[in-house]
């Protein structure tokens, strides 16, 4: 049957965005070619490729790291004020041009461009913005004052080594080089494989800003070029967004060394339910939780730990909530969903989707129908899941929510904390009392109340046990690049 | 649960389940009943529809959109200074907006004008409504309020629009609310009731859904937010609170009730957003003018304007567009 109101196709226009066809690599202020195999990256949307990346061997990291190192003389050696004329510059010129950021992005990562133009774009800026301010005020950030010899306080670290995942590609970027270069320190930043287009465009940005060349270079690859910018002798701090498991081998490379090191990992969230929950938000909390980016999200509520007692309501009210979330083409203004980011990411959400039907867990999508072309896969639940399912133990990372029940709060706590993950929890209840009883019992690094994926640049992140260690974000993400 | 033929059934407390049918039964199971409600959080509610507000709706989609929302409009005229005059003319524009627009679903007007606007309406499918009860405050007695009602309905109202009690609710004496309303559901007679929840005065939203279920539990037909003499009137957030609660109520006895945003709807764009939140709330079932209304008096002139400028490319200065 024909929808009453049915809402026409409304694409953003693609005009803004002028792809090259192809990209080198980002070293010492200029665009020079890489010495790898240069590889395409592709719209997870439609499988088109968009344009040829350079890739970095260890010779080009080298080249990236001297270049850095030049530049970190002159760099760290300006007063905090010049280096915030530059972050501020970079912040309003992100602005201007967040239209042209949100559609690249979305065409090359595959996320809705809502999501791109209302969420990614304005914390990008916000996330320079808010380091320009801490430039010149870093004798006041409580880490002490520099001694007379130039230690510790406000010194920077060096050059800093960043290796950032495809899931939120700018906005990674903007949390690993925007308090990098506040701090005084000068960054080879390596994007993911597949959605490197928008560091490459933010080069093209700090040209325009100016910035002195070496502050920052972009280096593009697969996981060798991250591994030989980890292990270059000269990077005297790594950070590392991504996977557990790659982040298990960079703890190992960075042992031994002097390097400083801060990981921000994997999770698998419990998004905590009460009965007396106001649910109709809740229900939007969970859909924000799992469905948001795909669950192309390290912090997902992909557990939905629901207190028994209101599990058939709530389940009723979700599976009809998921009935009305539009997948589809991620530059339609309409779309609440959008493409899985690369075929590899497909396959393991697939399998894992599968072990969970073969464990005996139920499996449940509204039902819609996804594109010919292009990487897809539809919202998922499962329910009847236990925590002995592989599904609420592994992080799957795509759309994919196992339901739980809990009878008491006790029993909340304790099965949101049986995980070896403890990046994210969310607590939904109208009781305030408990909120605070459960935000000190949860081990995760970020506990929301009655919201969920909710970011500030002001609010510090990161995780327990195996989703990493360190913070970014706030006046604990200055930590992570000054000399303390 | 009754079935479906039930539905829109106006004897309500014989459709119900039983135990919805007893909630009433004091003050104390009343109040139990409302408070028993889920909350509403208001962070929540107001992100959620924001979020909707950004749906982008073009070409086909708006077009059809501005049809619908004309065809939902109860055009209003409550002013002190209106007259026959003025109730005649805005009738005549109601059956014929202008162009090929569809007519509007309703007039609303003051008790002793609706004999002038059924005349003028006559034979042409558009409704008239009228508002009643000591109608915008509300603050008279019982029998006032009845024999408010029974003036418009004599007169030949369809649609009584009356208000709630903002006092007695305030104040916990629920009963009183939900008794005033059987009571002039009862002088309807066969007229359809809406009951204008001033939601504006209740200020929290968790009134506004515990005011929702009372004015169903009591057998409304239409729940309206706002006599548009208070501000804010129709929010966006207050609209989204009001289709979940028919929703649920829908759910929970097989019983369907309309609604009805008014005041402070003043352009397309924003008849558009509600549009949007009936779509992705309550459904395709209340996308009709049988089940959701929009009341206004400017907002019609907007939405033919832009009716206009969609068919045309163009669009044409306010000259073009008749007063009401």
């Amino acid at each position: 049957m024909m929808a009453i109101f049915e809402y026409a196709p409304a694409p953003e226009s693609r005009d803004v965005v002028d792809i090259k066809p192809s990209y080198g690599l980002f070293i010492n202020g200029e665009f020079t070619d890489g010495s790898g195999p240069s590889f395409k990256t592709v719209n997870p949307a439609t499988e088109e490729p968009l344009a040829e990346i350079a890739s970095a061997t260890s010779d080009d990291v080298d080249r990236a790291v001297q270049a850095a190192r030049k530049a970190f003389g002159v760099w760290s050696a300006l007063p905090g004020a010049e280096r915030a004329k530059y972050l501020f510059r970079i912040a309003r010129i992100i602005q201007e041009r967040a239209r042209e950021l949100a559609v690249l992005e979305s065409l090359d990562n595959g996320k809705p461009i809502r999501e791109s133009r209302d969420v990614d774009l304005p914390l990008v800026a916000a996330h320079f913005f808010y380091y320009a301010g801490w430039a010149d005020k870093l004798e006041y950030a409580g880490f002490g004052r520099r001694t007379t010899n130039g230690q510790g306080g406000t010194k920077p670290l060096g050059v800093a080594g960043q290796v950032i995942p495809w899931n939120f590609p700018l906005l990674m970027l903007a949390w690993k080089i925007a308090p990098a270069l506040a701090c005084g320190n000068t960054v080879v930043l390596k994007p993911a494989e597949t959605t490197p287009l928008t560091a490459l465009l933010f080069a093209e940005i700090c040209r325009q800003a100016d910035l002195p060349p070496g502050v920052v270079n972009i280096v593009t690859g697969a996981g060798d070029t991250g591994a030989a910018v980890v292990a270059h002798p000269d990077v005297n701090k790594v950070a590392f967004t991504g996977s557990t498991e790659v982040g298990r081998i960079i703890a190992r490379t960075v042992a031994g060394t002097d390097k400083k090191l801060t990981l921000e990992l994997g999770g698998k969230a419990a998004n905590i339910v009460f009965e007396d929950a106001a649910i109709d938000q809740a229900v939007e909390g969970i859909v924000n939780g799992i469905f948001f980016n795909q669950g192309h999200v390290c912090c997902a509520g992909s557990r939905l730990l629901v207190q028994e007692s209101i599990q058939d309501e709530l389940l009723a009210a979700l599976k009809r909530r998921m009935g009305t979330l539009r997948v589809g083409d991620p530059l339609d203004k309409n779309t609440d969903v959008g493409a899985i980011n690369s075929a590899a990411q497909l396959a393991k959400i697939r399998e894992l989707s599968e072990i969970g039907e073969s464990e005996g867990a139920e499996r449940w999508s509204p039902a819609c129908e996804l594109p010919d072309k292009g990487f897809w896969f539809p919202p998922t639940v499962f329910t009847g899941v236990a925590q002995s399912h592989t599904i609420a133990r592994d992080e799957i990372f795509g759309p994919v929510l196992s339901v739980l029940t809990f009878r008491t709060p006790a029993e909340a706590v304790e099965k949101a904390n049986n995980t070896p993950y403890g990046l994210s929890a969310g607590i939904w209840t109208e009781k305030g009392s408990r909120i605070l009883w459960m935000a000190d019992k949860l081990r995760a690094g970020v506990v929301w109340a009655n919201t969920f994926n909710k970011f500030d640049p002001a609010s510090p992140f990161g995780g327990y046990k195996e989703s990493g260690y360190g913070r970014e974000g706030g006046l604990l993400g200055l930590e992570a690049y000054l000399d303390v | 649960m009754e079935d479906t033929a039930l539905v829109g059934d106006a004897v309500m407390v014989s459709t119900m389940t039983t135990s919805l049918a007893d909630v009433a039964a004091s003050g104390a199971t009343l109040r139990a009943f409302l408070h028993g409600l889920p909350g509403v959080d208001r962070v929540g509610a107001d992100q959620r529809a924001a979020t909707l507000g950004t749906r982008s709706i073009k070409t086909t989609a708006k077009a059809k959109a501005i049809d619908l929302a004309i065809s939902m409009v109860d055009l209003t005229t409550l002013e002190g200074a209106d007259t026959a005059g003025k109730v005649r003319a805005m009738c005549t524009k109601a059956v014929r907006p202008g162009g090929d627009a569809p007519k509007v679903a309703a007039v609303c007007v003051y008790p002793d004008l609706v004999a002038v606007a059924a005349e003028a309406v006559r034979g042409s499918g558009v409704k008239v409504a009228s508002v009643a009860t000591a109608f915008p405050s509300g603050r008279s007695s019982l029998e006032v309020k009845v024999s408010d009602t029974a003036l418009a309905v004599a007169a030949g109202a369809d649609e009584i629009d009356m208000v709630i009690d903002r006092g007695a609710f305030l104040s916990g004496d629920y009963l009183k609310v939900f008794e005033e309303i059987v009571a002039v559901k009862a002088a309807c007679g066969d007229a359809h009731l809406k009951v204008i929840l001033e939601t504006g005065e209740l200020a929290t939203y968790d009134n506004v859904r515990r005011a929702s279920w009372l004015a169903m539990l009591a057998g409304a037909d239409f729940i309206k937010t706002s006599t548009g003499k208070v501000s804010p009137a129709a929010t966006l957030p207050v609209t989204l609170i009001m289709l979940e609660a028919v929703r649920d109520f829908r759910d929970a006895t097989g019983r369907q009730v309309g609604v009805k945003p008014a005041g402070g709807i003043r352009t397309t764009k924003d008849a558009i957003k509600h549009l949007v939140l009936v779509n992705e709330t309550a459904g395709d079932d209340w996308l009709t003018p049988e089940w959701f209304r929009l009341g206004a008096s400017s907002l019609l002139n907007d939405l033919l304007m832009q009716r206009q400028k969609l068919a045309t490319g163009r669009y044409a200065g306010p000259d073009y567009f008749t007063l009401d």
